[in-house]
């Protein structure tokens, strides 16, 4: 089964194509590393894929439904973890996660909401309102919030962003969990070694050209010497 | 600019025909109809300031058209229309507010005299100019165009909610209002300037709304070219 | 419906949090209300005639500020999108934050009244008609201001586009709430402060329809 299918994806902004005919297929399951240098469209292509942006020409679908036609649906399947943390500043990390949780009909009762936190290692920072939080610490709840959709599709924007070398341990673990639960992600990421460890497919972008879609290990060596070098993992 | 010869002469031809009609209405109007009993010659100006309300209400109707057609289709065409209608309805309009000073001074000796239709022309300037400066202020042109769409029906369903209510506000103080209209007889150069403006702001709004199309020419990126498509690795739809 | 309630307990729950902006906002206003007594001098009889213009005149400047901070924290992290994304329906987030709103005017507006009465000697006796008038006024001011804010907010120029845009659209507001507090303030023989509160019942009606049905275009790509 097909889990995200894009056709000719484009997508403009002003005079700049920030993706240009990107095409491609994954399989529900897999764990897919969408990785590119600065300005290649990875966080555009992430965001068409979520349905925050609307692809100018092509189409996408997430399991089957159209996202131009089936946009609720296709909300439905994905979450999106990206730059923008999606949080309530003057609300605690607790109140972020219940509203979200109220939304999509989930519990939202105090201990269930707790057991998400710990998960990320968020337990004892509940109550703190988010705009006392590090950029690690807002990376994490935005991944803890994003995670209550239960969503078949994952689409992850630099999820080591901010975090320390526990916080990086700790989205292994999710990922790992996601795989086994069956869902597919899709993770833009410069941490191109650790990808590969990870991932079994990659997608390389190029100045909004997809120029390698395929399994990691056929991917082309120029895109990750000096990420390694960079990351030194 | 490479297009002008392949495109059509019909705006140059509309505003040549609406500037000989106006000429012709307000010759008759300003010199050759008879002056009203009451008011004099001051009331001459009824045969451009109706025109112009007529006109003023018909470019901002269009501009409401345009609105709801680029929110329904999406098309840019109708966004480059609303554009130009926009700003010709607010032209008109404030020329409106002008000719109304004009007449209100020497009649009632003030500079405005709270008419109600004209008030509430007053009141449509800064609301569509308004959204004029909200174009501005909007880089991406996708956002701009949905935007001042959406602002430009909520503006114009407003309206008739001015009208009614600054009618209703002024009645309680003052009898006084600007003549609806002229009398029969001299409904001619009424109707002349009418058709002369109309096809003078019709000319102008096609002119503009080229302007505004070849604008957004230089603002959208034109689409990929094919020949990029031959560097992908990947087919469209190939699995991996 | 619950989608709305949902909303509404987000919204209630954020203003709350910002509850010290909004004594901020009060003071702003009621700080406009002394400046217009200064603008028209100590004559009391003027004052007490005009004390419904002055009132009013100082909500709509203080609603830009309240309306402009209500999409602040949507717009900061792009939380208002994440919960687009999840899905929650562009409709009730524009009605929960439209309804918010609403009660935080209205609020407003009725703190504003004991400065009024006592700058412009305005006291009326039908204090319940006239938080009607209030409360139907902002009614009529969050609808349309709902929309515009949460536009607004996507750009530069923020501060003077909102004001801009708002004003010219709730000209009906003004004149329909100023005459009818005047008449509660100043006597009513005709008894016409029920028309004008129609007045403003009906421009409510129509454009909270309309923000509903727009809201969508406005936050979405």
């Amino acid at each position: 089964m097909i889990a995200v299918a894009a056709a000719g994806v484009s997508r403009r902004y002003g005079r700049r194509w920030a993706l240009s005919g990107v095409g491609f297929e994954v399989p529900a399951g897999a764990l897919v590393m969408v990785t590119g240098r600065n300005g290649s469209g990875k966080t555009t292509l992430l965001r068409v894929l979520a349905t925050a942006l609307r692809p100018d020409l092509g189409s996408v679908s997430i399991h089957g439904h159209d996202v131009s036609r089936e946009r609720e649906q296709a909300r439905r399947l994905t979450a999106l973890l990206g730059h923008r943390t999606h949080l309530y500043e003057p609300l605690t990390a607790l109140e972020n996660m219940a509203v979200a949780a109220r939304f999509l009909g989930t519990d939202a009762s105090r201990p269930v909401l707790l057991e998400r936190l710990d998960e990320v290692g968020l337990g004892d920072r509940a109550d703190d309102l988010v705009q006392t939080f590090s950029a690690g610490m807002r990376q994490r709840l935005s991944l803890a919030r994003a995670l209550q959709q239960d969503a078949r599709v994952l689409l992850l924007d630099e999820p080591y962003g901010h975090l320390d070398p526990p916080g990086f341990s700790m989205v292994d673990g999710l990922l790992q969990r996601l795989r086994r639960n069956g869902a597919t992600v899709l993770m833009a990421t410069h941490l191109v070694a650790r990808g590969r460890g990870l991932c079994d497919r990659a997608l390389v972008l190029d100045a909004g050209h997809l120029i390698y879609a395929g399994p990691v290990s056929g991917m082309p060596a120029s895109q990750s010497d000096e990420a390694g070098l960079a990351e030194g993992s | 600019m490479t297009k002008t010869s392949a495109q059509s002469r019909t705006p140059q031809a509309l505003i040549a025909a609406g500037i000989a009609l106006l000429l012709a209405g307000s010759f008759w109007g300003l010199f050759k109809a008879p002056g009203e009993i009451f008011m004099g010659d001051v009331q001459r100006i009824m045969y451009v300031h109706v025109p112009t309300a007529w006109n003023a209400m018909l470019a901002l109707t269009f501009a409401f058209v345009c609105a709801v057609a680029f929110l329904i289709t999406n098309a840019w065409k109708w966004d480059n229309r609303l554009e130009a209608a926009m700003e010709m309805g607010v032209v008109l309009s404030l020329l409106l507010c002008m000719q109304g000073a004009i007449w209100a001074k020497p009649t009632w000796g003030v500079w405005w005299d709270w008419d109600p239709r004209l008030t509430t022309t007053a009141v449509m300037v800064f609301a569509f100019g308004g959204i004029l400066a909200l174009r501005n202020a909007v880089d991406d042109p996708v956002k701009r165009a949905v935007w001042s769409s959406v602002a430009c029906i909520v503006a114009f369903a407003d309206v008739p909610i001015v009208y009614f209510s600054v009618k209703w506000w002024n009645s309680l103080h003052q009898a006084q209002s600007t003549p609806a209209t002229v009398s029969k007889a001299f409904h001619w150069p009424l109707r002349i300037n009418a058709f002369g403006i109309l096809f003078l702001w019709a000319g102008l709004v096609a002119l503009r709304t080229r302007v505004a199309a070849f604008r957004l020419r230089g603002e959208l990126a034109p689409p990929p070219p094919q020949a990029k498509a031959e560097r992908d690795v990947s087919a469209p739809g190939g699995a991996p | 419906m619950t989608a709305l309630l949902v909303t509404l307990r987000k919204d209630f729950l954020l203003q709350w949090r910002g509850r010290a902006q909004v004594v901020a906002i009060f003071a702003f206003g009621a700080s406009a209300l002394l400046l217009f007594s200064f603008a028209i001098g100590p004559d009391s009889l003027a004052l007490r005639q005009h004390a419904a213009g002055f009132l009013w005149l100082g909500l709509l400047l203080a609603s830009t500020l309240s309306l402009a901070e209500s999409f602040e924290c949507e717009m900061e992290e792009q939380a208002l999108e994440g919960l687009l994304l999840l899905p929650a329906s562009a409709r009730a987030l524009y009605y929960g934050k439209a309804i918010a709103n609403w009660a935080q005017l209205a609020l407003l507006g009725c703190a504003l009244v004991p400065i009024m009465v006592v700058l412009y000697d305005a006291g009326t006796l039908r204090l319940l008609a006239l938080f009607g008038v209030i409360v139907l006024g902002t009614a009529g001011l969050s609808a349309p201001g709902t929309l515009y804010a949460a536009m607004t907010s996507q750009i530069r120029g923020r501060q003077t586009l909102l004001p801009l845009l708002l004003f010219p659209l709730v000209v009906p507001v003004l004149l329909a709430a100023v005459k009818a507090t005047s008449l509660l303030i100043l006597g009513d023989p005709m008894g016409q402060v029920r028309p004008w509160a129609t007045l403003l019942a009906a421009f409510a009606v129509i454009h909270w329809a309309l923000g509903g049905l727009l809201f969508d275009r406005v936050v979405e790509d």
